[in-house]
This record gives C-alpha cells, sequence and structure tokens, in this order.
C-alpha cells in the first residue's frame, strides 16, 4: 500500500505508480495488485484514485467539442471529415444547411473537398464514429488563416483557467485565434509578424505545458517578442 | 546530448562467463564482452508524424515514425475488436555498402513481422478498435543489429506518440564469436560469429517479447547468453526513459524540429500591418 512516486512527477508508461489496492484513473491500468502507467505524463495521487494527466496522447472525441477537420472526401448525403481523431467523422446534409431539404440541393455549393471547418461534434454513433455539424455561432468554413497541430492533451493549457490564456494571447496579438479540442487550432491575423508570433507562443506552450506559472511566463515571452526590432 | 558510453559499465559477472570471456579480452572495437555501443535516442523529432524517434546505435542511424491510432485502409483488413499494429521497416538504398535496392526484400519482410509482433504485446490494442497504428522505420545507416536498434526507436516512437503501452520494449541482441559470448554485435561480428540472438524485452513487466536465434549454442551458453541480453536490454531501456524524459526537462527544452507552418509568403509584401486586407 504505497505510492512509489511523487504528485506531479514524469512518469512513463509501464511505471508502477501504486501498490496495493486503489481505484485507477486516466491512463492507468492494474497489473495484479500493481498501478501501472499507460502514458507518458504527471502522475496525480487522490484519496480516491490515482492516475496520469498524459503529456501526449490522441484525441478522443467526446459530444459538445468544437474541432477543427479538413473536408476529405463527399459521400451519399454526407461529407467525410478528418479531425485526427481514429476514426473519420460525417456530418450529413441537415448539420449543415439550416433550410429544407431539395432534390436540386448540390452538396459541393457548401462544401468541397479540401475546406476546412470549424464544427462541433454532436453525436458519436455506435461505432463511436463522431458525428458533426456546423450549425451555430462560430462554426462554420473558415475562409482565412492557417492551422497548426499541437498534442490535444495541452489544450486545456492553452485555454487556461477560464480561458485565461487564450483571451491574453488574443488581446496581445490581435489575431483571432480558434481552438479546436483535437488539437488544430486556426489562426488569422492581419500580419504575417504576427500570426507568428501566435505560432511561437502556441510552440512555447506546448513544450512547457506541465510546468506552473504558465500564464505569467507567456505573458512575458509575448512582450518580448513584440520588443525585438525586425 | 548523447549518452557517453560508460566504460566497463560493472554488471555483475558470472563465473560461467568469465571462464570464457576473461578481463582482458577485447573485441574488434575495442568493447568488453558486456558493453553495448554508443546509444543515443531522441524522441519527437518529425514534425509531421504523430511520434518519432531517431536511434543511433553505434554507426546504426535509424528514423522511426508512428501515426495513428487513424482509420484503417484498406478497410476490410480492420479488425472489429482491436486496432491493427503495421510496421514497415525499410533500408535506405545507401544505408549499406554496395548500394541495395530500395524495393522490399524478403528481409525487410520478416524484420517489419518481427519488429510488430515484438510491440505487439506493449501496446492496448484493444482500445481502438478497427483503428491502425503505422510504425515506419527507415534504416538511414546500417551497422549490424538493425532489427533491435528498430524495436528500440519504435517503442520511444510509440510513447511519444501518446498510443497507451503497458511498458516499453527494449532490445538488444548476443551472440559468440571465437566461443566467447558477447552482447550487441556490430556488423562484423554479426557475420563472422557463430552465433546470434536477438531478444526484445519489457524491463519492467519482465517479458520477453521477441526470441531469434541464428547459428549454434549450447544449452547453458543459450541461458548464459538470455541472461545477458537482459541485462543489455536494461541498459537500453535506461537510454530510452531518458530520452522520452529529456523533451520534458525544463532546464533545456530540446529545438522544436524546423518546420514552416505559415503560408506563402504573398507576392507584394504590404507596407505596413494595416495594408494587408
Amino acid at each position: 500500500m504505497s505510492a512509489n512516486f511523487q504528485d506531479r512527477d514524469l512518469v512513463l508508461p509501464g511505471d508502477i505508480l501504486y501498490e496495493g489496492r486503489i481505484r485507477t484513473g486516466e491512463n492507468t491500468y492494474r497489473n495484479k495488485d500493481q498501478v501501472y502507467a499507460t502514458r507518458l505524463g504527471l502522475v496525480n495521487y487522490s484519496p480516491e484514485n490515482v492516475n496520469v494527466v498524459a503529456l501526449e496522447s490522441v484525441y478522443n472525441p467526446l459530444v459538445g467539442d468544437q474541432v477543427i477537420g479538413e473536408v476529405f472526401d463527399i459521400d451519399l448525403g454526407e461529407w467525410k471529415i478528418n479531425i485526427g481523431a481514429q476514426s473519420e467523422a460525417v456530418m450529413g446534409i441537415p448539420d449543415a444547411v439550416d433550410r429544407p431539404f431539395r432534390t436540386e440541393f448540390i452538396m459541393t455549393r457548401v462544401l468541397d473537398v479540401g475546406d476546412t471547418i470549424i464544427a462541433k461534434i454532436v453525436d458519436l454513433d455506435r461505432r463511436r464514429t463522431p458525428i458533426l455539424s456546423i450549425l451555430g455561432p462560430g462554426l462554420g468554413r473558415v475562409y482565412d488563416g492557417f492551422t497548426i497541430r499541437i498534442t490535444p492533451s495541452k489544450i486545456p493549457r492553452l485555454i487556461g483557467k477560464k480561458g485565461s490564456m487564450i483571451n491574453m494571447i488574443i488581446k496581445e496579438t490581435g489575431c483571432r485565434v480558434v481552438i479546436g479540442q483535437n488539437g488544430r487550432i486556426l489562426i488569422s491575423g492581419l500580419s504575417r509578424e504576427r500570426e507568428e508570433m501566435v505560432v511561437k507562443v502556441v510552440n512555447k506552450i506546448e513544450q512547457e505545458a506541465h510546468t506552473s506559472g504558465l500564464t505569467n511566463r507567456t505573458q512575458e515571452f509575448l512582450r518580448q517578442l513584440k520588443e525585438r526590432p525586425r | 546530448m548523447s549518452k557517453k558510453p560508460t566504460t566497463k559499465k560493472t554488471v555483475a559477472r558470472k563465473p560461467a562467463k568469465s571462464k570464457k570471456a576473461g578481463k582482458s579480452w577485447k573485441r574488434t572495437d575495442g568493447r568488453t564482452f558486456d558493453e553495448l555501443r554508443t546509444l543515443k535516442i531522441e524522441s519527437g523529432v518529425l514534425p509531421n508524424a504523430d511520434g518519432s524517434a531517431y536511434i543511433e546505435m553505434g554507426r546504426n542511424k535509424i528514423f522511426c515514425g508512428v501515426f495513428g491510432p487513424r482509420e484503417m485502409h484498406p478497410k476490410h483488413q480492420a479488425k472489429p475488436n482491436e486496432a491493427v499494429l503495421r510496421c514497415r521497416y525499410h533500408m535506405a538504398p545507401f544505408s549499406v555498402d554496395p548500394r541495395r535496392s530500395p524495393a522490399p526484400s524478403r528481409r525487410d519482410q520478416e524484420i517489419s513481422m518481427v519488429m510488430r509482433s515484438a510491440l505487439e504485446p506493449a501496446v492496448f490494442l484493444e482500445r481502438y478498435p478497427r483503428a491502425s497504428i503505422d510504425v515506419y522505420v527507415e534504416v538511414l545507416e546500417a551497422d549490424g543489429g538493425t532489427r533491435c536498434a528498430s524495436i528500440n526507436a519504435a517503442a520511444v516512437a510509440l510513447v511519444d506518440a501518446g498510443i497507451p503501452m503497458r511498458d516499453l520494449v527494449a532490445a538488444c541482441a548476443v551472440g559468440k564469436i571465437e566461443d566467447k559470448l558477447i552482447v550487441d554485435l556490430g556488423d562484423y561480428e554479426d557475420k563472422k560469429g557463430q552465433s546470434d540472438m536477438p531478444i526484445a524485452y519489457m524491463p519492467k513487466l519482465n517479458k520477453v517479447t521477441l526470441l531469434q536465434m541464428d547459428g549454434t549454442m549450447s544449452t547453458t551458453e543459450a541461458e548464459t547468453a538470455i541472461n545477458l541480453a537482459i541485462e543489455g536490454c536494461k541498459k537500453v531501456y535506461e537510454v530510452q526513459r531518458d530520452a522520452l524524459k529529456k523533451k520534458y526537462s525544463i532546464d533545456q527544452p530540446p529545438e522544436k524540429p524546423v518546420k514552416e507552418f505559415l503560408p506563402e509568403e504573398p507576392e507584394e509584401e504590404p507596407q505596413s500591418e494595416e495594408g494587408r486586407q
């Protein structure tokens, strides 16, 4: 009955986190009386369970998530969208167009292959295929900007407490930054320098996501970037 | 940065071995019988892969990229109850001295299969039904023991990709040359030796996931050899751990892989920030 690490220690798959009876939390598994980690991350012991906050993970789609994806195929009555999850997402016509369906409807007029969209996961079907919708405020086809990718498990750090981090970045750079829970980030700004600033800041946050006091350091980093002569 | 070979790392030598390999006996490259080659591993080196690793094991130079879990193509090969781990081992044409054909050979196919079966027990495949996890290994420079080095790189890349694993997999070969057992064979020892036995091993779970053998060994030799290889795997494991942890060391974060994310520069550069509409 003992913990083998300190709280917030970096652990790797196979590390024995706890010996004895305890509930297994996220990114852990039990083998006999030992609890092992399954992912690289920070261990977290709580009275109820032991879990690992993953630093590298694959996107696990959940209902309600806002995601950024690319249309890669059009099927009968549905678009196929790559959101970087284990299975491709689909979006039917009623989830894309808010008007009655007519037979002369042409799907490519709404979205074509290669378009990037901001969408919301409205449901997961029986095979856990995500079903998307672009009906809603802030959702729809993207006309401007470019996307970058980070590890999906670091998105909460990029958003910060009640959006403190992302709001600070938007305020300091003046760029439009849209975050998808699947680790894709859409950036569009008035000038290339400012867009580059966002890319640098996001990369820095990804690298240092496991450290504390990140928002203040990021603010400092942004100030330095702004003052640097071009 | 690179972990220097710990010269003569003291590992408890068993009497049976010391009879075979005296303390003064050195190999062609100056190593003692249980010494590994210089081992250097880096993780997260390929910006477009979900996870990646680069390994230098002696003169072996190998890149590994992991993609997935992602949709299986062709779809009929997907399994309804678990993910499929696909490995591709490939040697670059310039990786060995007479140039090698880039077409996949019978040997490449075998090593791909061997890697897959060595890594499969460590991965929670049942968590991603119908998906595929693709492991691509590219050998840039080969110097014996590439299958072990590839498995070492692939294990690090799988963790870097965030794929749930039971344990890391470390691999190391043992062999026999001039009737002496040696660990981590180089190219010369591989070709001139009497026997070669690559072993992949999960250190925390204490399980062997791969055991192959070429040539001949007596039963007692084989037993000693397996123990020697496991000792070697444990040394490799420490380097793998360091490689994965290094990415998160706060003092000196490794350089971000160079990749220009930004779109092409517009034809005419606007004069001011507001100039670009």
